[in-house]
């Protein structure tokens, strides 16, 4: 049977871990491959690694973050931030990633999608999505650039629109629970996961192992990711784990 | 359930000098990742393009993700195709992992029919039936005969794929997964191997795989 995953995430900001609420607020959070080593000890199943600042700054990934990190971990490495050609996605994935995530320049270029999956297989490509709840557009507007930037996307269309192109999975972040530690965001994560027939990766707002069991339950999401949590050691995965494998459900 | 490190599988004996193995470079996929997991467990990994290699090798891994079709037009114009099946012939070890074990198989059916490099029975197919698609994460491997790769009756490992092999031959069929339907995930037959999970992303299980292939390579060399 095929677990869920439990997924730390690392927001790269000039080479250090950092990690806000609501996109705001950043404090350092330590050294990426440092983390990511204790991160794949206790068990983690894949690591996310973000480059926030990339689009923002207009800069290209971090790569040699992602190479310090594929030399000490035996885990999936998906990588972002800034990824706005083919080119950028060989680069990604020779520094050691094995999946790219594209966000705001999925956004504004369709196509990228289309040319990664072509080139590379559609499980390469991750497209992650920020949005933040409220009225209009189905419930959920998508937001780019590190979340400055309001777009006419409703969550669920976009979702739809970026499997049709060739995303594989989906990484879905609610803004409005980023950092928060209040809980996921259950009714739009589980909205995304009955439109589309690729995995969901549900992000945002994890505060608690019941928080994270629900996201996983109720939420219909695949895979967990959480920062501020893992980051602060306010939750183990390790003990996390035992209390989802407790729950039935499966875990590695 | 218990999570251990990956670091942990190096406590093991030290390899007497590092091993040479050859990982075929096709430009497709995340080469880094085999090569560091290989150096791990006390391999000198030889990363090359050039199918000429191949005739001087003790141990060959082919790696991959994408496409079926690219990739197998990529190695013939490389010349890595007929390379491959002679290398395989003379009985030294080969092992395919992910797209790279889907070529071992005769054809595939991934954007109008494609040849593969017919070392094993069988063809590749999209995968139907399953939860969702593709195929991502870690599922349990149970081992279904005995053979090399496996070395417990049940592990995880990491996957994430959208086709798979069919008509395997049952006496080639080491281990299998569940997702939906039974999942070819470890085929062998003899020294022609393959892993449709990636060992170079599966923690502590991955890295103890290559190790079992490494005694392999040893053995026949």
């Amino acid at each position: 049977m095929l677990c869920k995953r439990i997924i730390p995430c690392l927001d790269l900001k000039d080479g250090r871990v950092v990690k806000g609420t609501r996109f705001e607020g950043l404090r350092d959070a330590g050294d990426p491959a440092e983390q990511a080593a204790f991160y794949s000890a206790e068990g983690a199943d894949e690591i996310v690694c973000l480059d926030i600042a990339a689009s923002r700054e207009g800069r290209g990934p971090v790569l040699r973050a992602i190479e310090r990190i594929a030399e000490r971990v035996f885990i999936p490495l998906t990588a972002g931030g800034g990824i706005s050609s083919a080119e950028d996605v060989r680069a990604t994935l020779l520094a050691g990633a094995d999946r790219v995530s594209l966000n705001t320049q999925a956004v504004l270029n369709p196509g990228l999608i289309e040319a990664t999956a072509e080139r590379f297989g559609v499980q390469c490509v991750v497209v992650a999505i920020d949005f933040r709840a409220g009225a209009g557009l189905g419930g959920w507007r998508v937001f780019t650039h590190g979340g400055t930037v309001p777009t006419e996307l409703s969550l669920v269309d976009w979702a739809q629109r970026a499997v049709r192109l060739g995303a594989g999975e989906l990484l879905l972040t609610s803004m409005d629970r980023d950092g928060t530690v209040d809980g996921y965001d259950l009714e739009a994560t589980r909205a995304v996961a009955e439109a589309v027939p690729v995995p969901i990766i549900a992000s945002g707002g994890a505060g608690t192992r019941e928080h994270i069991a629900a996201v996983l339950a109720e939420g219909r999401a695949d895979a967990a990711l959480a920062a501020s949590i893992f980051h602060y050691r306010k939750l183990r995965i390790s003990d996390l784990k035992a209390y989802l494998g407790e729950r039935g459900m499966p875990v590695r | 359930m218990a999570p251990s490190s990956p670091e942990g599988a190096t406590d093991r004996r030290p390899a007497p000098r590092p091993l040479p193995i050859v990982v075929i470079d096709h430009g497709r996929g995340n080469l880094r990742s085999v090569q560091a997991a290989l150096s791990r467990v006390g391999a000198a990994p030889v990363v090359t393009g050039e199918s000429s290699v191949l005739a001087g090798a003790s141990g060959v891994i082919l790696p991959g993700v994408g496409s079926f079709h690219d990739a197998f037009t990529t190695l013939e114009n490389l010349g890595f195709v007929a390379a491959l099946r002679d290398y395989a012939a003379s009985g030294r070890p080969l092992l395919g992992l992910c797209l790279g074990m889907q070529l071992l198989f005769e054809s595939a059916e991934e954007g109008g029919p494609c040849p593969g490099l017919g070392l094993l029975r069988g063809r590749v197919v999209q995968l139907e039936g399953t939860p969702r698609l593709p195929h991502i994460g870690w599922n349990l491997v149970r081992r279904r005969r005995p053979g090399v790769l496996l070395g417990r009756e049940a592990d995880h490992f990491f996957f994430v794929h959208s086709y798979g092999a069919r008509d395997v031959e049952d006496a080639c069929l080491v281990g299998t997964t569940e997702y939906g339907p039974t999942i070819p995930a470890v085929v062998e037959k003899g020294n022609v191997m393959g892993t449709q999970f990636h060992p170079e992303r599966s923690g502590t299980a991955g890295l103890e795989l290559f190790q079992r292939f490494l005694g392999v390579v040893r053995r026949c060399s």
